[in-house]
C-alpha cells in the first residue's frame, strides 16, 4: 500500500512544470548564499556565533520567556500564552471581538500558518487577508505555502497572471512580473488603509529590551505593524533571545543564509505601542506566545536543537528532495528538513512519522543551516524515536514499528553479529537485508539488480592468504 | 600521523558481495607502499544500514562484535566514506553510555577512509601507466560531509597524467541512494539518481569513479538500465589499474560484467603482492 | 480563555527536568543544555560590542553607496552648503507635486524658510487618523531626517517620533532621506554601540530600511514597490 506522503510524491514528481520553478529557485538561492559567504572559515565562526546565541537562550527559556513578558508589559505591550493552537486562535478571536472587528491584513507569519489562522477566523465571520505577495498570491488560489521564506515559489509568472486574471477581471491580463507586483500593490493598499487590525511573525523577541523584530522586504509587515489601530504579533516561545546585542549577527545570518541578502529592506523592531503624543501606529499591541509542542521538544536534551532554528530556509533549499518532491509533499506547515524533524515532534510520529524518511541523510541540510541544527542526527533520532519499543517523550514514539521490519532487522542483527553464519552459512539475500531490503523491484524498476561476485572479498582474500589477525 | 607498518582492511559489505576487486585493489595499493594488510575474516558489516533505520540496538550489536576484530593500535582502512563514517562518527553515539563506550571511541579514532589514508598518511605517489582517458568523480556525502576527505579522490587522480576530469553539474548533490531510502521512498531516489546519470552522462565522460561503492551501484545500476552505460568503478579498481604495469586492460562494460572480471585469475603482480602479505616488503614499493 | 494557566504550563514545563539517561548523539549537548560561559557564547565579547573591523570615513561612504545602489536606491553626495540645492533638483526631477516634511527639524526649517523653492509643503500635524485619506492616496514624497547608516549593508537607520511619524517612511511612493555622513558606522552591531541604544531605551519603532520596497515572490524575480516606497532617495550630507 502506497501512503499518503508518497501519493503526493509521485503527483508532484510527475509536474515537470513545477518541478523545473523549484530547481531553478532553489539553483538561485544557493548560488545567491554561496556569494554571502566568501570565506568558509568566516562562515564557521559565524555559525558559531550564531548558534552560541541560539543555544544560549534556549538554555535559559523559561526565564527570558519570564523577562521578555515583564519588559513587554512594561512598554505598553500585552503579552498573551498558548499553549495550543486552537487557544492561540481564540486568543486572536477575543481581540479581534474586543474591538468589533471584522477585517485583519496579515504580513507574513508561519506561526499564523501552524495555527490555521485564516480558516478559523473566516469560520468566525472575520476576513483575514494576507498581504505579502507570495501569500496573497496563494491564498487566491486557496493553497498553502510551499516555502517558508518564498511560499509562491511552485507558481511561475504565467500561474499567477491567470489567478489574477481570474480573480480581478478589471485588471489588464499580463505576465510581466513588475505589472503584477504593481497591481497587488494597488488592491492591497486599500486594504491596509481599511484593515481594523494587523498581524504579523515575530523573527527576535528580546527580553533584555522588549522588543519584537521583524525582517522583510516588501514593506507589507511594516504596514500591517504600523497603519491598523491594533497590532497582533503571533510567534513560537523559542524565538526569544536574550539581548540586543545578539540581533546584529542573527540578523545578518538569516538574510543571508535565507536569500542571499546581505540585509534584507526593513528591519522592523517593535518596542511598544504608540506613545502619547505620537501621530501614528497602532494603539494597541498584543503578543501571542505559542508553545504547541514546542515545550515538549524542550524537554529532550538532544532534540531541543530543533528549537534553534531561525527559520531561513536554507536546509529546504540545498535539500536534493525538497528539491524535487516541492513544499506540498510533505503535507505540513514546515516543509524540507527542518519540516522533517520539527513535525513529527508536534504532531507526533504516528501522524507524520514517515517524514524521516523524507532523507538520503546526505547531510546538505546540516551543513548549511546558519545556527547548526544537526538535522540528519535528528532525522536519525526520530527514526529510532519511530521504532522504539520502551516510552519516550516524543509522541507516537514506536509508532513506526512494523512487526516484519523489526523480525528482518533482528535476524539481521543477529547474522551479521555471529561471523560464521554471516560469511559462509547465510544465504546472500539476508547478507544483503541491509543494503537491499526485499523490496527489490522497488530498486530495479530504474536500475539493474546488483549482481553478486561469484566470489566474497573475504573469499577472494583468503585464498591469496591475506592476514586474517 | 607517519606511515604505519600495518593497518587493518574493513571491506564493507557491499564491497565483499558486489565489488571485491575494489577490496583487491585496495590492499594493492597499499601493500605496495611497503604496509602490511590485515582482513579480519570475522568482519561483517559496520551496522549503518539498521542504524539509519532506527534500529540502533540491532545495530549496536553488529558493531559490537565489529569492534572486537581491530585490537591491534593500528589504523583500520575502510573503501568507502559511509562506512568509515559509520565507525568514525557514529559508533560514538551508538555507544554513548554503554559499558564498551570506551573500546568504540578507540576504534573509532583510528579510522580512515581509503583515499583519505592514501593521501594524508602514506602521502602516495602514483605513475599513470595507462592510455589517456576521461572520467567523472562521484563524491558521496559521506566523504563529504561526515568524513571530509571528499577532495582526496581528486588530489589521487591529479597526480595520474593520462587522466582528464570531467565535472558534471551539480556535482555535490546527492545520487539518491541513501541505502534503504532507496526502496523506501523509491520514487524520489529514482528521480535523483536519473538525474545524476543525466549530469554524468553530459560529461561525455569514458568512466564514472567513485569512493563509495553505494552510490556506484546506485548510479552504475541506472545507467546499465538505460542501456549503453559509461563504466564505473571503485577508486581503488581503477588506480591499481591505472599505476600496475601488469594489471588487466581497463574494461568496457558496466557493472554487469563487471564482477565476472573479478573472476579472472589475478595478475602474476598482483597475486604476489597479495600473498606475501607478511613477507614481501622488500618487493613492494 | 485561561491564559494565566496556559503560562504556568508552558513555564512549568520548561522547568522540568530533562529526563535522565536519554541517548544522545550530534553536537551541542553541553552548549545547548548549560549555560557554559566557555560554550555558550565564544564570541560574546565581539558580538556584544564593536566588530572585528572597522572602515574609515571615506570607505563607510563607498561602500554605503554602492550597497544602496545594488538594491536600486538613489544616493546623492551634498554638503552643508548645498543639500537644499540637490533637495530642489530631486524634486523637480521628480515632478512631486507635495512633499510631506517636518517643519520643526533643522531640516525642516531650512526647507521651510525657502518653501517657494518646493512643491507643496506637507505637514504632519495631526494624528493619521485624521488625514489618513490624503497620507495613501494624495502625498507625493516624504522626506525625513535618519539616525544614521550602516556602511556594510547599505541601511538607513530610523527612529520615528512625534515629529517624523512611522508612516513618513512607509506610505508615500518616495522617501526621501537625508544622512549624515558622521552618523555612518561600519556595521549594526557599532551602531548599535556606539549610539547607546540599549542604554537610551529603544523607541516605539526602530527601523532599518536598506533600499525601497522589493519582492522576489514571483520566479524569485526581483520587482520593486510592492507595498512601500517605490522610491527611496538618500542625501548624504
Amino acid at each position: 500500500m502506497i501512503s499518503e506522503f508518497r501519493q503526493h510524491v509521485i503527483e508532484n514528481l510527475a509536474k515537470p512544470k513545477v518541478r523545473a520553478n523549484f530547481r531553478k529557485a532553489m539553483d538561485g538561492l544557493m548560488q545567491r548564499r554561496l556569494d554571502q559567504f566568501p570565506d568558509p572559515q568566516e562562515l564557521d565562526r559565524i555559525r558559531t556565533q550564531a548558534q552560541a546565541i541560539r543555544a544560549n537562550a534556549l538554555s535559559k527559556l523559561p526565564e527570558l520567556l519570564e523577562q521578555l513578558e515583564a519588559r513587554l508589559t512594561a512598554n505598553g505591550i500585552h503579552v498573551h500564552w498558548a499553549e495550543t493552537t486552537e487557544q492561540a486562535n481564540q486568543t486572536v478571536l477575543a481581540i479581534m471581538q474586543q474591538h468589533d472587528a471584522k477585517t485583519l491584513i496579515k504580513g507574513k507569519s508561519m506561526v499564523s500558518e501552524e495555527m490555521g489562522l485564516n480558516h478559523f477566523l473566516e469560520a468566525h465571520g472575520i476576513d483575514a487577508l494576507e498581504s505579502d505577495l507570495g501569500e496573497f498570491i496563494l491564498q487566491l488560489a486557496h493553497e498553502p505555502p510551499s516555502h517558508i521564506v518564498a511560499p509562491a515559489i511552485h507558481k511561475s509568472r504565467q500561474d499567477v497572471a491567470k489567478l489574477f486574471n481570474e480573480k480581478f477581471p478589471d485588471i489588464p491580463y499580463t505576465e510581466n512580473i513588475d505589472e503584477l507586483t504593481q497591481a497587488a500593490r494597488t488592491i492591497l493598499r486599500d486594504k491596509f488603509y481599511s484593515a481594523d487590525i494587523g498581524l504579523s511573525g515575530v523573527n527576535f523577541a528580546v527580553a533584555e529590551t522588549g522588543t519584537l523584530c521583524l525582517v522583510e522586504n516588501e514593506g507589507n509587515g511594516r504596514m500591517s505593524t504600523t497603519v491598523p489601530r491594533v497590532h497582533i504579533a503571533v510567534t513560537g516561545i523559542e524565538k526569544v533571545v536574550e539581548k540586543f546585542s545578539d540581533i546584529p549577527p542573527l540578523l545578518s545570518i538569516l538574510t543571508r543564509s535565507a536569500t542571499g541578502q546581505p540585509i534584507t529592506t526593513y528591519f522592523n523592531m517593535i518596542s511598544s505601542p504608540r506613545k502619547p503624543g505620537e501621530k501614528d501606529g497602532p494603539e494597541e499591541v498584543h503578543l501571542v506566545l505559542l508553545d504547541n509542542g514546542r515545550s515538549n521538544i524542550y524537554s529532550d536534551p538532544e532534540l531541543l536543537a530543533t528549537l534553534r532554528c531561525i527559520r531561513c530556509g536554507a536546509c529546504m533549499n540545498h535539500c536534493p528532495v525538497y528539491t524535487r518532491i516541492g513544499g506540498h509533499s510533505y503535507g505540513t506547515v514546515y516543509p524540507g528538513p527542518i519540516g522533517i524533524i520539527l513535525e513529527p515532534q508536534k504532531a507526533g510520529l504516528d501522524v507524520h512519522g514517515e517524514l524521516t524518511q523524507a532523507s538520503t541523510l546526505c547531510g546538505a541540510c546540516g551543513e548549511v543551516c546558519p545556527v547548526r541544527i544537526p538535522i540528519p542526527t535528528l532525522i536519525n533520532r526520530l527514526r529510532f524515536e519511530g521504532v522504539r519499543k520502551d516510552a519516550s517523550t516524543t509522541p507516537g514514539t514506536g509508532s513506526r514499528r512494523k512487526l516484519q521490519e523489526a523480525a528482518a532487522w533482528k535476524a539481521w542483527s543477529w547474522s551479521a553479529s555471529h561471523p560464521a553464519v554471516y560469511n559462509f552459512g547465510a544465504t546472500a539475500a539476508t547478507r544483503l537485508q541491509g543494503m537491499l531490503p526485499t523490496n527489490m523491484s522497488a530498486w530495479t524498476n530504474v536500475r539493474s539488480a546488483p549482481k553478486l561476485a561469484e566470489k566474497t572479498l573475504h573469499e577472494r582474500l583468503k585464498d591469496l592468504g591475506v592476514a586474517d589477525e | 600521523m607517519s606511515k604505519p607498518d600495518t593497518v587493518y582492511f574493513f571491506g564493507t559489505c557491499l564491497i565483499d558481495l558486489i565489488y571485491p576487486q575494489a577490496g583487491v585493489s585496495a590492499i594493492q595499493l597499499i601493500q605496495r607502499e611497503g604496509v602490511q594488510v590485515i582482513f579480519p575474516q570475522a568482519q561483517t558489516c559496520c551496522g549503518q544500514p539498521a542504524w539509519n533505520s532506527g534500529y540502533r540496538d540491532e545495530a549496536r550489536a553488529v558493531a559490537r562484535s565489529q569492534i572486537a576484530l581491530f585490537p591491534k593500535p593500528i589504523p583500520i582502512v575502510i573503501p568507502s566514506g559511509s562506512c568509515a563514517g559509520m565507525m568514525k562518527t557514529h559508533y560514538p553515539e551508538l555507544f554513548a553510555g554503554q559499558p564498551d563506550e570506551a573500546q568504540a571511541l578507540e576504534v573509532a579514532g583510528r579510522v580512515y577512509e581509503l583515499t583519505e589514508f592514501l593521501v594524508d598518511v602514506l602521502h602516495i605517489e602514483l605513475k599513470d601507466l595507462g592510455e589517456p582517458v576521461k572520467v567523472a568523480v562521484h563524491t558521496s556525502c559521506s566523504s563529504r560531509r561526515e568524513m571530509g576527505v571528499a577532495d582526496r579522490i581528486e588530489t589521487l587522480l591529479d597526480q595520474l597524467a593520462n587522466v582528464t576530469k570531467l565535472e558534471q553539474i551539480r556535482k555535490a548533490e546527492c545520487c539518491g541512494f541513501g541505502g534503504t531510502f532507496a526502496v523506501k521512498q523509491p520514487e524520489i531516489s529514482a528521480s535523483m539518481v536519473l538525474e545524476k546519470v543525466d549530469t554524468i552522462r553530459a560529461t561525455q565522460a569514458d568512466r564514472l569513479v567513485g569512493q563509495d561503492a553505494g552510490c556506484l551501484m546506485n548510479i552504475g545500476g541506472a545507467m546499465e538500465k538505460q542501456g549503453a552505460a559509461i563504466p564505473h568503478q571503485h577508486i581503488a579498481e581503477f588506480l591499481w589499474e591505472r599505476t600496475n604495469m601488469a594489471s588487466t586492460p581497463l574494461p568496457s562494460t558496466p557493472l554487469r560484467n563487471h564482477s565476472h572480471r573479478t573472476e579472472r585469475p589475478l595478475n602474476e603482480a598482483a597475486a604476489r603482492s597479495l600473498s606475501g602479505v607478511e613477507g614481501n616488503k622488500e618487493t613492494a614499493q | 480563555m485561561n491564559n494565566s494557566a496556559a503560562r504556568a504550563n508552558i513555564l512549568q514545563r520548561l522547568r522540568k527536568e530533562t529526563p535522565p539517561g536519554l541517548p544522545l548523539s550530534g553536537e551541542g549537548r553541553s552548549c545547548t543544555l548549560v549555560a557554559d560561559a566557555s560554550c555558550s557564547s565564544p564570541d560574546k565579547g565581539r558580538l556584544g560590542g564593536v566588530s572585528s573591523f572597522d572602515w574609515d570615513k571615506a570607505e563607510r561612504v563607498r561602500r554605503f553607496t554602492e550597497r544602496m545602489q545594488a538594491v536600486r536606491a538613489e544616493i546623492h553626495h551634498a554638503d552643508r552648503h548645498n543639500w537644499l540645492e540637490v533637495l530642489v533638483e530631486i524634486c523637480q526631477a521628480k515632478g512631486l507635486n507635495n512633499l510631506l516634511l517636518s517643519p520643526n527639524t533643522a531640516w525642516g526649517q531650512t526647507i521651510t524658510a525657502q518653501a517657494e523653492r518646493f512643491p507643496s509643503l506637507r505637514h504632519y500635524d495631526q494624528p493619521i487618523d485624521d488625514w489618513k485619506e490624503e497620507m495613501f492616496y494624495g502625498i507625493d514624497a516624504a522626506f525625513t531626517a535618519t539616525r544614521g547608516g550602516i556602511a556594510e549593508t547599505g541601511t538607513l537607520i530610523l527612529w520615528p517620533d512625534a515629529e517624523e511619524p512611522r508612516q513618513m517612511s512607509l506610505v508615500p511612493p518616495i522617501h526621501i532621506a537625508v544622512l549624515e555622513t558622521d552618523q555612518l558606522y561600519t556595521t549594526f552591531a557599532a551602531a548599535v554601540q556606539k549610539q547607546g541604544w540599549v542604554e537610551t531605551g529603544l523607541p516605539t519603532n526602530a527601523l532599518l530600511v536598506s533600499g525601497p520596497s522589493k519582492s522576489a515572490d514571483i520566479e524569485q524575480t526581483l520587482a520593486y514597490g510592492v507595498h512601500g516606497p517605490k522610491e527611496l532617495v538618500v542625501i548624504l550630507v
